[in-house]
This record gives structure tokens, C-alpha cells and sequence, in this order.
């Protein structure tokens, strides 16, 4: 072993005590970093997860448009067209098989299904309830959204092979007391009134959508909003990872014409209060390493003062500026080396712990998993930190003037 | 041949109020001389000792060593040279206090890594059975008495066969029989190996016993 590097273990043995102290300290800081980190990716996984569950990564839809006058007028001209209205126009998207096809050309599309809203009202004897019927292929709506994990009663698949079938939200079926089987009188926006049989019944995370929503299938869709089977509202997109749809959504848009809308525009807050956690979980954690590295530092210019004499001796008989350098952040990067080590032991604990605990609800167990590169993050982080804290005093070690301690 | 040599050196003391501390010294000293350097306190020798031995860089003049400058070198280079050539004994400053009598007269032959790890260990033994410390070799050094570790600490200074030894007081801890010991090993080292010794005393006997006395007066040699 080098000499710089057997004098730095010597020293750290030397004093046991406040080198575990030191360590502890980064196994705690590391630790506590890493668990944290985890926590927020699965946070974020398990939400994503549940909005996923009712929408797509990116929406394609014909978005309203404003009159616009022909002659296109200069800013000071008076305006040909005064007080504009929304052109009335019909919201289908015009030959969606073939928008289909394009938009699974792109590599990074995993599936793409049509849908067709329509705004109804459930009858219920005198009392109506608002609600939204969407028409979907049941296979590719199942794929997209999971919608057989959700079910409570009865059978997702069974509406592919009745096209009078309704699934419908758990809300409406305790308030409007229906069961499997029972027929469900609707009225949609256009007017048309049906009657459908309940096959399935659903339960999402969110009491909201279980009071208002249902799936049918989308030529019932159609034929609700009297229109033919090639009326399509919107075409649904998913893609490999919903992290792409931001990128993805203009380039659909410009081969479709049509707006595509990514997940992340369509529910800003919620973005924006993810963005606040992710803040302060990462602020908090940095916090904790930091407060470990000056625990390192204190101790390591604790060392560097206790062991002035040594250093001049050092010097004197021919240790360099950069030996006792090294001396001392070899100090440093054992500490926080093993430090990281037990951190991940420490993260790896916690995490298998709270694996284990059942929350309930939509989240069922603690969300919360062993993410490899929060561990690298947190090793790499651990190592920058504590080498950068034991620098500082090494470089004050180094510039110690040999003379002026022997002449004291 | 001239071993050391210095060129009209002047050294200030800036604090607390301006001091002229070395005044124009310039001596010649040869390969193989004892040199002992004597003068009352507060006359600069010890200022000079830590000048000649390359530790002390702020002053103007010039230092050669071995024949060659110093002028201009870095501390790093200085560093790497004092390990090579100048073998060190202060009075006050002896031993790194965790490890043992052996380990610390290995270090020095450790950082010059001219010899393998057990070559190292045989000169140490060596050079502590010299000073008549091969029992003390496994004890941690500051187990070891005031006179013992002068003793390590004069073993240490040997260990890489330098070309000058210099020490501050080398005998100021130890009795008279230690004294004698110390001061013949000195003396056969100048004789029989060449090496050259620089030592600051207040012993009379001592310097008087040396080949060559040079004493200082208020920053200036007096003889």
C-alpha cells in the first residue's frame, strides 16, 4: 500500500469514534437520499399509473375553429369580420382509418384506438343523471386504459359480443340501483334514446368518473349521436413511454392536421403540483447529504488541526503539497466509500419495509420500489460530496507551513 | 566540494514590526564536515537552519545544494529533494505519535520508494539497532521515553543515507550518555560515510567536539 494511503487509514483507525460518527452520518444522509428519491419515482409511477387508467398519452381531436375572414387584413385595416364565431362545423375527424395508419407509422406508437364521446343523461324513472358515454373497441380500450383491472362485476370482454352492451361506473349503478343484467334507459345530446344492457360494472380509482362515465361500443356511439360509422371524435394514442408525448404530440399533429394534445398539457396542475413535490422531496434530500458532508468536514478539520505537527513533519521530510492532499481525501472518500455502502443497505431496508405496507384504496400497497439509478445518483452524489468535503481541509493541511509550526 | 553554499542571504521579519533577521550571510560548507552552529537566542540560527534546509523559502539570496540552485524551484521539487538528500532532527518535533518506532523510520524511505517494502523494513531495523532501540522497534512511539524518540527520530533522519543531515537541538533532550552516542554516530558518519552535518546547539562540548563552529550575533556570522 502507498504510504500517503496507509498514513490516511492509520489515522482513520486511530480514531474510531468519530470516524463512525462520520460514517453513520453518510449512511444516514445517503441512505435517507436514495429512500426518498425512490419514493417520488414510485409516487410518480403510481399516478401515472391511475391516470392512465382514463386517458391516453396523446389525444388526437379536431379542435373548434374560429371564422376567419378570407382576405387576410393588416393590424391597422378595419376588420373584415366582426365579433367571429365558432365555424359550425362537425367535429369528426375525416378518414380515420388511414390517420390511424399514419400515426402507427411513427416507431415510438405502441397502440391507437378511436373513440366517440357523447354527453347523455342516464333516465331513472323521473330523475336524470349527466353522464358521458364512450364509444370504444373494446379490446383496444382494454389495452389502453386496463379497464378490466377496474371491474368489480361482471365482464369487460362480454361487451365486444353484445352490441346493446353498457359497462358502466359503480356510482351510477348504486345510485340508480342496477345490477348485471338490467336493462339502463339513456338519452344522449342528439336526442336518441336507448336502452342497454348492463354487462359490466367498474370501479376506478376516482368516485368522480365512477358517477358519470360508461363504455359502449362505438357503433352504438354513433348511432346515439345519429351519425355513421365513420363519425370518430378523437383517436387515442399510446406510446412507449408517456415521458416521449410532450415530443410526439406536434409531430402527430403535423402529419394528422388535427390538434394532438400530450397528457401533460391536458392536466397542467396536476404537472404543476408533481413538479412541487418532486421540488421539495429533491431540496429535502440534497439538505440531508449536505448536513452528512459537513459532518465529514468538521471531522476531517478536526484531524487536520489535531495532526498539525505530524503534517509539518511530513513536509519536512519530503511529503509534497499533493501527498498530504491525498492524505486527507483518502480520509474522506473511505468515510463516505463505506458511508454510501451502508447508505444503500440502510435505503434497501427501508424500502423492502415499506413495500410491505398495505395503504388501501386504488394504491394498494406503499408505492414505492428499488430504482437502480436512484441508487447510482445517490452513490455518485454520496462520493462528489464527501470528496468535496474532505478538500477542503486537505488543501488547508497542504498549505500548512512547516517552519512556522517548528518555530513555535 | 562545496555541499551547501549560501549567496548573501537577507531575511525580514515582518511581523509584529519589521526585522532585519539574516544579514548578507554567505558560507561554504564541504561533503563530510560536522558543522555545529551556535549563537544566543533571537540570533537568527535557527532562521537559517530552516533557510538551508529548503523549508523556508522567503528570503533573498541564493542557496545551492549539492551544486545546485534552488532558485526558482517549486515546493513540490524541494519537497521531493529534502526527502532525498537532508535528513531532519528538530528538538520539539519528533514522531507521528500512532505508529510505531519502525513505522516511523520507514516513512521516509516509503515516500522515496527507491527500495521494496522489505529492504525498507531491514535498513530500519538497522538504523534503530545503531541507536540501540531494536527492542523499542514494535512500540508505538509515544510510548517511548523523551530521550527515545530523539533517538527514533535521529534513525528516521538516516534512514534514506542523505547527503546532509541537519538538526535543531538534535542533542537537547538527552542525557550524557545518550549524548555521547549521538554524537559519535554523527561523527563517524561525517568521517566514514561523507555525509554532512548541520546541527544548532547550545552545547559547548558538543559544538566544541564538531569540526567547524559558526556563531551568529544579531543576524551576522560572527567568526
Amino acid at each position: 500500500m502507498n504510504i500517503n494511503y496507509q498514513i490516511a487509514n492509520t489515522y482513520l483507525w486511530s480514531n474510531k469514534k468519530m470516524t463512525a460518527v462520520a460514517v453513520f452520518g453518510v449512511v444516514l444522509g445517503i441512505g435517507i437520499y436514495i429512500f426518498m428519491n425512490s419514493l417520488l419515482v414510485g409516487f410518480d409511477k403510481s399516478s401515472n399509473d391511475s391516470m392512465f387508467k382514463n386517458i391516453a398519452h396523446i389525444r388526437v381531436f379536431r379542435d373548434d375553429e374560429i371564422a376567419r375572414p378570407l382576405i387576410s387584413s393588416t393590424s391597422d385595416a378595419t376588420p373584415i369580420l366582426i365579433n367571429p364565431k365558432v365555424v359550425p362545423n362537425s367535429n369528426t375527424i375525416i378518414n380515420p382509418k388511414r390517420i390511424m395508419q399514419e400515426i402507427l407509422k411513427i416507431e415510438e406508437v405502441t397502440h391507437v384506438m378511436p373513440q366517440v364521446n357523447v354527453n347523455a343523461f342516464y333516465l331513472n324513472g323521473k330523475s336524470q343523471i349527466n353522464g358521458l358515454v364512450v364509444g370504444v373497441e373494446p379490446e383496444a380500450a382494454n389495452q389502453m386504459y386496463q379497464i378490466e383491472k377496474t371491474i368489480v362485476k361482471g365482464d369487460f370482454k362480454s361487451l365486444k359480443s353484445n352490441p346493446n352492451g353498457i359497462v358502466i361506473g359503480i356510482g351510477i349503478a348504486d345510485k340508480m340501483n342496477l345490477k348485471i343484467g338490467d336493462m339502463l334507459s339513456l338519452t344522449s345530446s342528439k336526442g336518441q334514446t336507448e336502452s342497454l344492457k348492463v354487462m359490466a360494472i367498474f370501479q376506478s380509482n376516482n368516485a368522480q368518473i365512477d358517477k358519470y362515465k360508461s363504455y359502449v361500443n362505438i357503433s352504438k356511439a354513433q348511432s346515439l349521436l345519429a351519425e355513421g360509422p365513420n363519425y370518430i371524435t378523437e383517436i387515442n394514442v399510446n406510446t412507449i413511454d408517456p415521458e416521449l408525448a410532450p415530443k410526439l404530440a406536434p409531430q402527430i399533429a403535423q402529419i394528422t392536421q388535427y390538434t394532438a394534445e400530450d397528457w401533460k398539457a391536458a392536466n397542467e396542475t396536476l404537472m404543476a403540483a408533481f413538479k412541487m413535490r418532486k421540488i421539495v422531496i429533491t431540496f429535502v434530500s440534497l439538505t440531508i447529504v449536505l448536513v452528512a458532508a459537513f459532518g465529514i468536514y468538521n471531522i476531517l478539520n478536526m484531524t487536520v488541526t489535531s495532526k498539525i505537527n505530524d503534517i509539518a513533519i511530513l513536509k519536512a521530510i519530503g511529503f509534497k503539497g499533493k501527498d498530504v492532499i491525498r492524505i486527507f481525501t483518502a480520509q474522506a472518500l473511505a468515510i463516505g466509500g463505506i458511508g454510501v455502502l451502508g447508505g444503500m443497505v440502510m435505503a434497501t431496508l427501508v424500502i423492502t419495509l415499506l413495500r410491505n405496507v398495505y395503504i388501501g384504496g386504488d394504491i394498494g400497497y406503499f408505492p414505492v420500489d428499488y430504482e437502480p439509478t436512484k441508487y447510482l445518483q445517490g452513490a455518485t452524489l454520496g462520493m462528489v460530496i464527501t470528496f468535496l468535503a474532505g478538500y477542503i481541509p486537505a488543501k488547508k493541511a497542504a498549505n500548512v507551513d512547516p517552519v512556522s509550526i517548528f518555530r513555535k | 566540494m562545496n555541499i551547501l553554499e549560501t549567496k548573501l542571504i537577507n531575511k525580514y521579519f515582518y511581523e509584529p514590526t519589521e526585522f532585519h533577521v539574516l544579514k548578507d550571510i554567505s558560507i561554504k560548507i564541504q561533503k563530510g564536515e560536522f558543522l555545529s552552529l551556535i549563537g544566543k537566542s533571537g540570533s537568527g540560527k535557527s532562521t537559517l537552519l530552516y533557510i538551508l534546509s529548503t523549508m523556508d523559502t522567503d528570503y533573498q539570496g541564493e542557496l545551492l545544494i549539492d551544486g545546485l540552485s534552488t532558485k526558482g524551484i517549486s515546493n513540490d521539487a524541494l519537497a521531493a529533494l529534502r526527502n532525498e538528500k537532508i535528513g531532519f532532527v528538530f528538538q520539539f518535533h519528533y514522531l507521528l505519535p500512532e505508529f510505531t518506532s519502525l513505522q516511523n523510520v520507514m516513512i521516509p524511505a516509503l515516500k522515496l520508494g527507491k527500495w521494496g517494502n522489505d529492504e525498507i523494513e531491514h535498513r530500519a531495523y538497522e538504523k534503530l539497532k545503531l541507536l540501540g532501540l531494536e527492542d523499542q522497534a514494535q512500540k508505538p512511539s509515544s510510548k517511548l521515553s523523551g530521550g527515545q524518540q530523539q533517538r527514533v527520530a535521529i534513525a528516521r533522519a538516516l534512514i534514506n543515507d542523505p547527503l546532509i543531515i541537519m538538526g535543531d537541538e538534535p542533542t537537547g533532550n538527552l542525557d550524557s550518555k545518550n549524548t555521547r552516542i549521538v554524537f559519535d554516530i554523527f561523527k563517524e558518519l561525517t568521517e566514514a560515510h561523507g555525509q554532512t552535518i548541520v546541527a544548532v546547539t547550545h552545547d559547548d562540548d558538543f559544538a566544541q567536539n564538531s569540526h567547524r563552529i559558526i556563531e551568529m550575533r544579531d543576524g551576522a556570522i560572527k567568526s
